[in-house]
């Protein structure tokens, strides 16, 4: 049980972690770590709209959610960890416990970024930062939905 | 009177446009609707998609899902302003109806759009 997925996603809560990951995995939780909508009630009730009654949502800042991990890892029920961003999931990945995995969910276009995949854009400073993630043990794929193929690292820089 | 609305259909994929292109096929082309779609798109970008093409007229912005990017982002922009609403689970029949009654208030358009959209939803066939 656990955490089943950490998924950057810049769409955060939407169809494909839903209906795509949530389904196929039959989780119970969904964590959004993201400070802006942890201090915005409205947009919480907005990501709530999409997720069905016996998912729990949970919306924690990065730091609450570093302190936090621990907890989620030995949740009885399965759960996705959800980031905007690839800061926001390094913060995480510190204290991870390994088997480290990341999934690269869905980062798009962008003033600097150029396209690696339909669904993930990055600039010369993230694609060092994934490397980065890989280089402290995570296993890095890029994978939209469940039924893609989970495309290496290697493959996207 | 006002100018009529205009509607700004906003979903997954080619959704929208083909949605809109179906409506233009059964009412003609002045249906007074625009297509926008999520593709390539974060929040920032589709925010400023949606944007771009309402162009500050008041317009209902139909959208896909409820709870996906679409629906969420559309009504990111329609909090910040009072000439848009937001209908989710866009049909056809919701925008061929919304074709031939553009010159009605927001807030009637929008509720008539549910009706109508609503009305849309049936189960045909079954044994007799």
């Amino acid at each position: 049980m656990s955490v089943v997925l950490y998924r950057i996603d810049d769409r955060l809560i939407h169809g494909q972690v839903v209906v795509g990951w949530g389904q196929r995995l039959n989780i119970g939780f969904i964590v959004l770590v993201d400070d802006e909508v942890r201090a915005n009630e409205w947009e919480q009730e907005l990501y709530r709209i999409g997720v069905p009654p016996s998912v729990e949502v949970i919306f924690a800042g990065v730091a609450e959610a570093c302190a936090r991990l621990a907890e989620w890892e030995g949740d009885g029920r399965k759960g996705i960890v959800l980031t905007g961003d690839i800061q926001t999931m390094a913060a995480l990945c510190a204290v991870m416990p390994p088997p480290r995995r990341v999934n690269v969910g869905g980062i798009h276009a962008r003033d600097g970024r150029t396209e690696r995949l339909r669904y993930v854009y990055l600039s010369p400073e993230e694609e060092a930062a994934l490397q980065s993630l890989a280089r402290l043990g995570a296993e890095v794929t890029a994978q939209d939905v469940p039924t893609a193929r989970p495309v290496p690292l290697a493959e996207l820089v | 009177m006002s100018e009529p609305l205009i509607g700004v259909v906003v979903a997954h994929t080619e959704v929208a446009e083909a949605l809109v292109g179906a409506v233009r096929a059964i009412a003609g082309d002045d249906v007074g609707l625009v297509a926008v779609s999520n593709r390539g798109c974060d929040r920032a970008a589709l925010l400023k998609r949606i944007d771009e093409a309402v162009a500050g007229r008041p317009a209902l912005l139909f959208t896909d899902m409820a709870g996906g990017s679409c629906g969420q982002t559309a009504a990111v922009l329609a909090r910040a302003r009072p000439d848009l609403r937001v209908v989710t689970g866009v049909n056809l029949g919701m925008l061929v109806d919304f074709a031939f009654h553009r010159d009605v208030p927001l807030e009637a358009a929008a509720e008539r759009a549910v009706q109508t959209g609503r009305a849309a939803v049936v189960v045909v066939g079954g044994r007799p």
